[in-house]
Order: structure tokens, then sequence, then C-alpha cells
């Protein structure tokens, strides 16, 4: 189901059955799946399928119950800083700290992140996502759409291997949106890294990822290329199929 | 351990601090006040003892080395509350950085922060009532060092129980000197007690400090062998907490609530 392009050789995250068990209840179970370089891979699902409890996983602030995570051959339990040096993330859900500005939060995770030459990376992201004029705000008067500017931003600081994007564009308006995923679409096809980006707009899935995974309850459903995925399983496009799989996931081979 | 990670945690107090008054005038108000209040005690009572005892070197001596513990404790709990107050540990915790850089970055931020304290102290505490903390001597450099480390290590565990119970439990970490300072005997000899709170006390690194300070005003060497122990017991409790904490953190990941630490706990 793979990307022509990309050999499982070349994955910067193998994930192999991944379960989390919350005492009787099993939020992610036996999920595995790989991102390869220069892939775009769409984790998608209804809400409480288990995409941010497997990216929580990946990011190492969530231990798994059973299952492996490697991020370029590191595992994440046993090499945790290795694999986390090449990895970032953006999250509605996890906005930097408001009472810093943008300059001065790029400036302390591109300290943790290690990232060479650092003022020239944050003039040089500063200008990417357009946010040079804001480089002395506190993050926290921005607006939604700018502050996740500035998380993206961040996101890019290390030029990760494994990017991880969680709802990258909830916030932000049609054409910024575009914009990003241009700019993403672009990075990821210039340098070596992957990205698991999960997303609840099926036109920009379908815009942006090369393959997908549909997850429900816990458990990888379909997978594959969206441009072709829909017509395979007998629907109009994917949100056509999104829907179908959130509201009979048993067709699907759950249970 | 990676200097640049604990550099970082240092740098973001350093920015904080720097464009906030909120946070600056903690630094010194405590400080401040314990002067004003207990230099014109004891000036007072030294009037009405008519110099036969010299309260300013015990009482005020004793309450400023109470307030730098202080000042050191708070030093590492507000860097962490700063992670508490802006919901920053998914951010950061979702990085290379290790709890052991983490904490010493903390640790770095209060030794700043508590040394600030310090110099604001010696300069009010001679300005005003005559009193100088090196008229200890050489005994000044372990009575600040085990009181330091202690900060240290009960700062690092009030982070940790923050850590284990939520943000609400933000309350607990402020009467932990309060409720340790009656058997440190930071106002009067450790004799005074009770026979069981003296036990408390032995295992309690800044009795050894205040001890050796009353003996050393009243012309009484200060015991050497008790400062040391006061230092081994400091050092263990730093290694205690720091595994508590490094422990703290690992509940919260296996149960998800570095994830979800607004919702307090995830059962």
């Amino acid at each position: 189901m793979r990307s022509a392009e990309v050999s499982p050789a070349a994955s910067v995250l193998s994930v192999t059955e991944l379960c989390k068990q919350y005492g009787g209840t099993k939020a992610v179970e036996g999920v595995s799946f790989d991102v390869g370089a220069r892939e775009i891979v769409g984790l998608l699902g209804p809400n409480g399928a288990g995409k941010t409890t497997t990216i929580n996983m990946i990011l190492g602030v969530l231990e798994p119950t059973s299952g492996s995570i490697r991020i370029e051959g590191a595992d994440i339990r046993k090499h945790r800083s290795r694999a986390l040096e090449q990895t970032n993330f953006a999250a509605v859900y996890a906005p930097l700290p408001g009472n810093l500005t943008v300059q001065q939060n790029l400036r302390i995770f591109g300290l943790i992140y290690g990232v060479p030459d650092l003022p020239a990376r944050i003039e040089e992201l500063l200008m990417q996502f357009d946010l040079s004029a804001f480089r002395n705000t506190k993050c926290g008067v921005l607006s939604s759409g700018e502050q996740t500017r500035v998380s993206l931003a961040k996101a890019m600081l290390n030029k990760p291997n494994l990017l991880l994007l969680d709802e990258p564009t909830a916030s932000l308006d049609p054409a910024t949106a575009r914009d990003i995923r241009v700019k993403i679409r672009g990075i990821t096809a210039r340098g070596t890294g992957g990205v698991l980006w999960t997303s609840h707009n099926m036109y920009e899935v379908e815009e942006v990822c090369h393959r997908v995974l549909f997850l429900s309850h816990g458990k990888i459903l379909l997978e594959g290329d969206p441009k072709t995925l829909p017509a395979e399983h007998g629907k109009k496009n994917l949100e056509e199929l999104f829907i179908t799989v959130a509201r009979e996931p048993l067709t699907f081979g759950e249970g | 351990m990676n200097a640049g990670r604990i550099f970082a945690i240092m740098l973001r107090q350093f920015y904080l601090i720097r464009g906030s008054v909120s946070r600056v005038v903690p630094i010194f108000a405590w400080v401040v006040i314990d002067i004003i209040l207990w230099g014109f005690l004891t000036k007072y009572l030294n009037e009405v003892a008519g110099g036969g005892f010299n309260f300013v070197s015990t009482l005020l001596g004793a309450v400023l080395f109470w307030d730098f513990f202080i000042r050191v404790m708070h030093g590492v709990t507000m860097a962490f509350f700063e992670d508490v107050w802006s919901r920053n540990f998914l951010n950061f915790f979702a990085t290379p950085l290790s709890i052991s850089e983490y904490l010493a970055g903390l640790v770095i931020s209060s030794i700043a922060t508590s040394s600030v304290a310090l110099l604001v102290m010696l300069a009010m505490a001679t300005a005003f009532f005559g009193f100088s903390f090196f008229a200890y001597g050489l005994l000044l450099i372990p009575f600040l060092f085990v009181l330091f480390l202690f900060g240290i290590s009960m700062g690092i565990f009030a982070s940790a129980l923050v850590l284990r119970l939520g943000p609400a439990a933000e309350w607990f970490v402020w009467p932990v000197p309060a409720f340790i300072s009656p058997f440190a005997g930071v106002l009067y000899p450790l004799s005074t007690l009770p026979q069981w709170m003296q036990y408390v006390s032995y295992l309690l690194p800044p009795a050894y400090v205040f001890e050796g300070m009353r003996a050393f005003v009243f012309g009484k060497p200060a015991s050497a062998s008790g400062l040391l122990w006061g230092t081994l017991l400091a050092v263990l409790y730093i290694l205690l907490a720091s595994w508590f904490f490094t422990r703290t953190y690992r509940h919260a990941v296996r149960t998800g609530l570095i994830a979800r630490y607004s919702a307090e706990s995830v059962t």
C-alpha cells in the first residue's frame, strides 16, 4: 500500500503491534505501520479513535502497554533522547507558552533540540512562516492562526526526520492553511524526513497525504492511497469513506 | 547530560523573571519583610535584655538563614510551576530533554534567584541592623551549603508532589517550610523540644546548622561532625527527592497524565 517511491528500508518511523490499555479499555489495539522518508501519512479516524493516543506514544509522553516504536531505528523506550532528537510535533492542544515571545520560545526549543547556528535558523523560520513582525510579541496575544504558525515553526526547528502534525491547520483560514500545506509538502519532498498527519479535513488529506490509515476504536481498519481508496470501497470520495468507516466500522473488519 | 538543554530551562526562567514585576518582587519581598520585622524585634529585645545576650545574631541570623532555605526551595518550585501554569509539560517532555536535565535546569534557576535574595539579605541586614553574615566566619560556608542542599531537595520533592496530584496541589508547597520549622529548631535549641520531636530534628539537616549557629554565638565550637552529618543527610534527601520525581514522572507517562495534566488525574 506504500507509495512506490518509498521503500520499507527507508522508514523513519516503525510502529509494531502498539497497544494502550486503560484498565479494561483498549484505546489502541495492535496498531502497526511505517512512515517512509519523504512520505506524508494521514492518520484518520473519528474522535476518540486513538489518533492522539498513538501520537502521544510516539512522542514518548505516553507509555504503550505493549508493542514497539522505532524512530530512525532508535527504540523510543530504550533510546528516548536519541529518538526524539530527530522528531518534532505541532498540535492545536499544545500551544507554546503564551508568556514568552515568539523568538524566546524558538530559542528555548532550539537549545533543547540542539539546533546548530540557532539564530540563523530562527530567522529562516520567522521568514518562512511569516512571523517576522511577531518576533517580539508574546505568543499568548497572537491569534490562534498565528499561534499555529509559531507551533509549526517550532516543529521545523530541528529539521526533524519525523514530523508529527495533529490537526495542524485546524485553526487556520483556508488561504493560510493552503500555504502551510504547500510548505510542508515542499519541505517533505526536498528533505529526508517523513510526516504523520492527522486531520478531519478530507480535502486536505487527499491533497497532502501519500497514504492514509483509517483508525477506529484503536485499530487500523483501512490503509491506502487517499486518491484511489474511496473508489476501491465503492465510495464517491474520502469524506464519504470516512463517514462510512466511522459509522459502520464492522463493515471494514473491526470486531 | 546536555548543557544546552539545561541552559534552555534556565534561560526560560530568566526571560520570565526579566519581564515580570510579579516574579521579581517575591524574590525580595519576604526577605525584606522578615528583616524589618525581626530586625526591630531583636533590636528591642537587645534593649530590654540590657546587653546580656545578643538577639540580633541569634534570632535575626536564624531567621535570615531560614529565609535563604525557603528562597532556594521556592526557586525550584517556582521554576517548575511555570510549566504547570503555561501547560508546557507536553511541549517539554516530548523533546529529547531528560528528567535529570530538566531538574538540573530548575536547580540552576534556583541558584540564581536565591543568590540574589541572599545578596539583598546581606545588604539590608548590615545596613539597617549592623548584622553581618560574615560574623560567622568560615562557618558561613557549611551553614549556607547545608541549607542550600536541603532547599533543593525540598523543592524537588514538592514539585514531584504537584506533578503527582495535579495543579490544585500547588498549595501543598507553601506550608512545607512552616511545617519543618518547629522541628529544625530555627529559633530555639533542640533541647527545648520534647524527646520525640528531637528524634525528628536529628533527621533534618537545618537542625545541625541552627545548633551550630547558636554554639558559635555562645562562643563554643560548632559541631563539625554535626554539620558533616547534616550535609550527608541533605545529599541523601536530594537523591531521594530526585528518585521520587523520576518515579512520579514515569507514573504520569504510564497513565497519560503528562499529556492531560490539567485533568489532575486520569482515573
